[in-house]
């Protein structure tokens, strides 16, 4: 079950509370409104996170606008216990599993590397190196099952990465332990400037799954029903025993790699103002009005909302305590080594170098 | 968790003479014992117990959930030993020789060094990572590098590599029993000595390095498959009227740079050696340290007696490229001004 209990103001960290959480029991109608409302704050959350680096409050920020579904989805399928690994551009999946805002910008703030509690949240640091974090879902999920625990590990990473050796190894170590792992490839088109093309020449990405032995499939990530009952089948498939899923979800990355990126020097301007027209938000609201079950008044509360987080997060940020030059040396070693103990002595004194 | 060494040790196997290989297999057996969340993974260590026969038995007497074989996956190995860690496992993990954990490389220092520092120490990532290492066993090529000096330059891990048979039982239950990761750097051209191993063994936390022969005129510094070579030097050296300390490091990070730098102040001369590559190896690490705190105490500068500065060569040209006897004297020599 998810918590989305952050999204109506308060400070729940996933396994705090189940009451109002998303569950697969939960029925469509809450279902629905509960992802729309997600991804409308998601999105908000993306925005205001992009503003806050083109302000220099953040040191980059790589936006994952247009992907609100695969972000929502994916996490709207796991229980508080199960593990998320994402990557650096799964920023707004990891706000809507109830990790603080501003915990979870530090590293794009460049305060620290990773400013939220993995263990308590379940959710490992944002991954940058591409689809290495993939066999760390793969050996958590098997030391779960060890343990005697249900928990499922869900890796997100993108096209880009499944052309690196990490993701290979991982999907296939998933496959031969049948450990409980879904792997969710966000296909957005590009890996920074280079399109899918020239990663593979795989009719699909989820073609791939059956030279592992898995279930492979591919899914409209611009529909978040799809990418919730995908995401939910895969997760509870995992669990259960059946091992692990790759689900592709295409999609498209809207805006620049980071804000530091031209798209214009590589992509047709036509072709994101297409994929804007397929935008995931506009669809699931106009699915929602045809039903009756969004109107004026709850959009203008779910905006509302959206504007209430995205200034949480930009005075958070911008508030977030400065980091320490001892903090350097506070973590490296579970004690410090003498060699490191003397640098501390040196050169950990507030204000850095003596 | 019992971590009690004793209780875990059948009476009937206190005292025995083992090779290095069994003393560590003993070991993996004793830490899985007293802990079950220990589990050994990697390539061959199921079934056949390891290439080296160093797991042999462990998936007959634990299962094949807490030592199996994995696929020939070296970064997935040590990533998923990563995972399982976070989630509170103790994961031992095998790479089959030196140069196949080359793969691996990534994840050792991009993430298993840096996760308890990447996570302001939320997450640690206590997994020992068991690596064969080191020549002259007349392996073909890729099966004989000295791989240390690129670990000991991530902060974040501990480097230890044992040069007895006990330290190997002692330090390996300590690797396992840490709170960091550690690179665990087998010299498999000593796995098969034997050493009479009375268990319990009383070893010193990792970190300490120990005096294998003190003496006054020159210090020799040198750990894993060097320590015999340089212990034969010793000897040799004594024959000529020299009195050779010698020093086995037995980890290098951390570096006990006090029991070094104590025995260089009595000797006044210093000499490391060790079987990888020298330049940019981890002895211009302990020469610059020694010579750095000693230096009103040296009487010459600190030599180095390494491996050759070349690609580890074909087992036929090995003898040529290994320190020796012969070129330990020479060092020692030079620090009395004789060349």
């Amino acid at each position: 079950m998810l918590n989305l209990d952050h999204l109506n103001g308060s400070d729940h960290m996933p396994g705090s509370t189940a009451a109002t959480a998303l569950s697969v029991r939960d029925d469509e109608e809450t279902i629905l409104l509960r992802g729309y409302r997600a991804m409308v704050i998601g999105r908000r959350f993306d925005q205001q996170a992009t503003n806050l680096a083109k302000q220099g409050y953040l040191a980059v920020y790589p936006s994952s606008y247009g992907q609100e579904a695969c972000q929502i989805g994916a996490v709207s399928a796991l229980r508080a216990t199960d593990w998320l690994f994402p990557t650096y551009r799964d920023s707004m999946a990891i706000v809507t599993r109830g990790v603080d805002p501003a915990q979870t910008l530090t590293l794009l703030r460049g305060d620290w590397h990773c400013g939220y509690d993995p263990a308590a949240t379940r959710t490992a640091p944002h991954c940058t190196p591409l689809a290495t974090q993939a066999s760390h879902a793969v050996g958590l999920a098997m030391a779960a099952r060890l343990a005697g625990d249900d928990t499922v590990a869900v890796v997100l990473c993108g096209d880009g990465s499944t052309s690196e050796g990490d993701f290979h190894e991982a999907v296939n170590l998933a496959a031969v332990f049948a450990a409980p792992v879904v792997f969710l490839v966000q296909n957005n088109g590009y890996a920074i400037s280079v399109p899918l093309a020239k990663q593979t020449r795989a009719r699909s990405l989820a073609a791939k799954a059956p030279g592992y032995g898995i279930p492979g499939v591919q899914i409209d990530g611009n529909d978040l029903p799809e990418v919730y009952a995908a995401m939910t089948a895969a997760v509870e498939l995992a669990r259960g025993g059946g091992g692990p899923t790759l689900i592709e979800a295409i999609t498209y990355r809207v805006g620049p790699h980071t804000n530091a990126d031209d798209p214009s020097r590589y992509r047709d301007e036509a072709e994101a103002l297409a994929w804007r027209r397929k935008d995931p938000i506009d669809r699931l609201g106009a699915t929602l009005r045809a039903r009756g079950l969004l109107d004026d008044d709850l959009q203008q509360a779910i905006d509302a909302d959206a504007e209430e987080f995205a200034a949480r997060t930009r005075r958070t940020v911008i508030e977030y305590p400065a980091p320490t030059a001892a903090e350097m040396f506070a973590h490296v070693y579970a004690a410090l080594p003498p060699h490191l103990a003397e640098q501390a002595d040196r050169y950990g004194r507030e204000g850095g170098a003596a | 968790m019992t971590t009690d060494v004793a209780s875990t040790v059948d009476v009937k196997q206190r005292v025995a003479t083992v090779s290095m290989v069994k003393a560590i297999n003993t070991a993996l057996r004793d830490a899985m014992l007293a802990d079950d969340r220990v589990v050994m993974f990697g390539e061959d260590v199921g079934r056949l117990g390891g290439v080296f026969r160093v797991t042999e038995g462990l998936s007959a007497r634990f299962g094949d959930e807490r030592c199996f074989d994995t696929p020939i996956a070296e970064a997935g190995i040590l990533g998923a030993a990563i995972g399982m860690a976070v989630y509170g496992a103790r994961p031992v993990v095998e790479m089959q020789f030196d140069a196949f954990a080359y793969p691996a490389f990534e994840q050792i220092i991009s993430h298993l060094a840096k996760m308890r520092n990447r996570t302001r120490g939320a997450l640690s990532t206590p997994v020992v990572v068991r690596v064969p290492y080191g020549g002259g066993i007349g392996a073909v090529e890729h099966h004989s590098d000295s791989s240390e000096a690129y670990m000991t330059h991530t902060p974040g891990l501990h480097i230890v590599t044992p040069a007895t048979v006990s330290d190997a039982y002692g330090l390996l239950r300590q690797a396992i029993r840490g709170a960091d990761p550690v690179l665990f750097f087998e010299p498999k051209r000593l796995y098969w000595d034997t050493e009479e191993l009375a268990l319990p063994v009383e070893v010193e936390p990792i970190g300490r390095a120990v005096v294998r022969r003190p003496g006054t005129d020159v210090t020799l510094i040198t750990y894993g498959p060097a320590l015999p070579l340089a212990l034969a030097a010793a000897d040799a050296a004594a024959e000529a009227g020299y009195d050779v300390a010698v020093v086995d490091l037995r980890s290098l990070v951390p570096f006990d740079e006090d029991t070094v730098c104590d025995a260089v102040t009595k000797t006044g001369r210093a000499v490391v050696v060790h079987e990888a590559s020298g330049f940019g190896g981890f002895g211009a690490e302990v020469a610059a340290r020694v010579t750095e705190r000693c230096f009103n105490y040296l009487e010459a500068p600190v030599r180095r007696v390494t491996g050759l500065d070349v690609p580890y060569p074909p087992p036929q040209l090995e003898r040529f490229y290994l320190p020796t006897v012969g070129r330990i004297l020479d060092a020692i020599a030079t620090t009395f001004g004789d060349s």
